[in-house]
């Protein structure tokens, strides 16, 4: 149960270090929660976390593919910010 | 169950670390004040950071320019709705707050002889009105980034104290109307706060997740205007929002103009070149205003794309895909990103998408909040300051330009914190008490939240808010339209009364979070669209398919009737006007006429 808590509460602030001073970036994020939010492991979360620390443009540059990270976890983690479905909210 | 608080007391407590929110710090803090800012978010991830255009200031450096001229196409660019006395003051010390902008380390992009590079922007005239003027200074294209940067260091130096991640909640305001603080939530422990100040200054950004479509981030959601309103402050013209014409239905994001520049193409559901119907000679080049209508006109008639033919399409199928990927670097990926559509071989669903907010809480040139009293249309709220885009100083009136944005941040940020510096030095030596009542009303708010059984999903009612308004209140509006929205947007505000959360944690608690975020959301909806309804003219960003065009109101401006501020009050939802000052500080009045390019 103690564990539970713990692992909301790390998940809640990481999802508050996603609001971003971008909207590209915050339209990013909003729909890898929503994809991974019960499956991101601690490797995942470190490797979020490490990239929640960048600069916005930084970020967006490396989601967006103009650059590339030599961090391998990182860049797993970039993958998957890539790979989430594109928004496409058109109901 | 009863919510505890505890209270901090300072000379001094900033809402808000974006640009203004940080000009302001620093004079505060330079001072020697003890000055608390509350952020939600860390200072350099504030909204300020998507500012690339650059900060306007009449340096000269590559060409003739000076303050008279930038005042000029500052008030016309407002469509004489700005006020003649703010505008000039911010005109005159653009180049003030520029050069300390410098002096605190800010990267500039330099000319060879070492001054401050300056590039033309839309609008920026010389010889009032003449030729396009150099007058934008700009750090590559993140102007905003490094300021934030700058600033940040500085209030660091300076002994700024800093509450990152705490949500502000409301306005403390005693029963004379004076402002002794701010009630807040760590959201890291979900602890309750009074801020007990004797000066405090909201500089919290713009409201734009109003709309369904929008530019801005999630974190832009007028915490300021909600907290103000709440408070009984009226809120200023608001019906004026800078909209743009091509973002990514559904996301928001920019499309730049360049992409119509390279020959891209608007379509309706039938395919058809819609824009030579509405510009035969400019078609899809036609200015900003003229695209953005035209695109709701299509959708209002039927004519728009997708399920709820809703969006236009941007096509550049026919062109050359070497050309879209080595000219419009971006589009591709933002297509595919944000669309799920690529642009090499799909066209682009695309909305007129919500930018800007011109109008706020009221202040005068010298950052302090004003509200008719006494006979007196702009009588200062005591202990009550606001700068930047949460602000209506007013100096963009009822359209901005580019880049006096983050002018006005500068300015009227350091506006702010000099004359709650001036007003501590000579007025104001012992904190007032705190009035109970006042945060008790907070308490109640958050226990209604807390506690609240069978209500309204947050997400959905906030998503019925965000259509409504672009439906109801978009870029181009129609009387029946505004009418039918105020009562929509009315029955959404009594849902909004009633949101639930099934998270009750009390660690970073987001649904909780985005619940208080609503709350502040809705009073801009409703001051937005209630003061829309009563102008029945059109002028700058506020254009009204009734408003006709005649000799006496050209493009449907009518001075005669309408040459005055909204003041929506929350209570009653109820609408009053003030003047606008036609009366610059030291010059002549820049006369009304017909806003043309």
């Amino acid at each position: 149960m103690e564990v539970n808590e713990d692992r909301k509460a790390r998940i809640n602030r990481l999802k508050w270090h996603c609001r971003r001073a971008l909207l590209e970036l915050d339209l990013v994020f909003d729909r890898f929660w929503e994809r991974h939010e019960h499956d991101l492991d601690a490797q995942g979360e470190a490797a979020l976390e490490s990239l929640l620390e960048l600069e916005d443009h930084d970020l967006w540059a490396l989601v967006s593919g103009r650059e590339v990270t030599d961090d391998s976890q990182q860049a797993t983690m970039i993958q998957r910010l890539r790979e989430v479905s594109p928004i496409a909210n058109f109901e | 169950m009863n919510l505890n608080y505890t209270v901090r007391k300072f000379d001094a407590v900033i809402v808000g670390a974006g640009g203004a929110g940080l000009r302001a710090a620093i004079q505060l803090s330079e001072a020697g004040y003890r000055t608390a800012v509350l952020t939600k978010v860390f200072p350099t991830r504030s909204h300020t950071v998507a500012a690339q255009g650059g900060v306007a200031a009449s340096l000269g450096n590559s060409e003739e320019d000076n303050w008279h001229w930038h005042m000029y196409d500052t008030i016309k660019g407002s469509d004489w709705l700005g006020d003649q006395d703010a505008v000039e003051f911010m005109c005159r010390k653009a180049n003030e707050v520029v050069v300390e902008l410098e002096h605190y380390g800010m990267p500039f992009d330099r000319l060879d002889n070492g001054k401050i590079y300056q590039r033309p922007f839309g609008g920026h005239m010389s010889n009032f009105g003449e030729k396009p003027v150099r007058r934008s200074c700009a750090a590559a294209d993140r102007t905003g980034h490094a300021m934030l940067h700058a600033m940040y260091q500085r209030n660091v130096k300076v002994n700024t104290q800093f509450f990152v991640e705490w949500q502000a909640l409301d306005l403390v305001r005693d029963a004379e109307g004076d402002v002794l603080g701010v009630t807040a939530m760590d959201m890291e422990t979900g602890e309750i706060v009074v801020f007990h100040a004797k000066a405090t200054i909201f500089a919290t950004g713009g409201s734009g997740r109003i709309y369904y479509s929008s530019t801005n981030a999630f974190i832009n959601t007028g915490d300021g205007l909600g907290m103000a309103a709440r408070a009984g402050i009226p809120l200023e013209d608001m019906e004026f929002w800078q909209f743009h014409p091509t973002g990514v239905a559904g996301a928001g994001v920019l499309i730049t103009e360049g992409v119509r520049g390279e020959g891209g193409i608007l379509r309706n559901s039938a395919g058809e070149r819609f824009m030579e119907r509405y510009a035969p000679n400019a078609k899809d080049l036609a200015s900003r205003d003229v695209v953005s209508r035209a695109m709701t006109t299509e959708i209002n008639e039927g004519r728009g794309c997708g399920p709820n033919k809703d969006f236009v399409l941007l096509d550049i199928t026919h062109l050359p895909p070497e050309t879209i990927m080595k000219r419009l670097p971006g589009i591709h990926e933002i297509g595919i990103q944000f669309a799920g559509v690529d642009c090499l071989k799909e066209p682009l669903p695309v909305v007129p998408t919500c930018h800007y907010q011109m109008g706020g809480i009221p202040t005068n040139y010298l950052g302090q909040v004003v509200v008719p009293k006494d006979g007196n249309q702009s009588a200062p709220v005591q202990g009550f300051y606001a700068a930047g885009e949460c602000a209506c100083a007013s100096v963009h009136g009822a359209n901005r330009l580019g880049t006096n944005s983050l002018l006005d941040l500068l300015v009227f940020g350091k506006s702010a914190g000099e004359t709650a510096v001036s007003e501590l030095k000579s007025n104001v030596k012992a904190h007032k008490p705190l009035p109970q009542d006042s945060i008790d009303r907070t308490l109640a708010r958050v226990n209604r939240l807390n506690h609240q059984k069978d209500g309204a999903d947050v997400h959905q009612t906030r998503l019925a808010m965000q259509r409504t308004m672009q439906k109801h209140a978009g870029v181009f509006r129609f009387k029946d339209m505004l009418v039918e929205g105020v009562q929509r947007i009315d029955e959404i505000a009594g849902q909004v009364a009633q949101t639930q959360i099934k998270d009750k944690s009390q660690v970073f608690n987001t649904a909780r979070i985005e619940a208080l975020e609503l709350d502040n959301l809705i009073e801009v909806a409703k001051a937005t669209i209630v003061s829309a309804n009563a102008r029945t003219e059109s002028r700058g960003a506020h254009v009204r398919d009734d408003a006709t065009d005649t000799p006496e109101t050209p493009d449907g401006r009518d001075d005669k009737n309408w040459l005055k501020h909204t003041l929506w009050y929350r209570e009653g939802n109820r609408l009053d006007y003030k003047p606008v000052q036609m009366k610059p500080m030291s010059v002549d009045t820049i006369e009304l006429k017909k806003r043309a390019y």
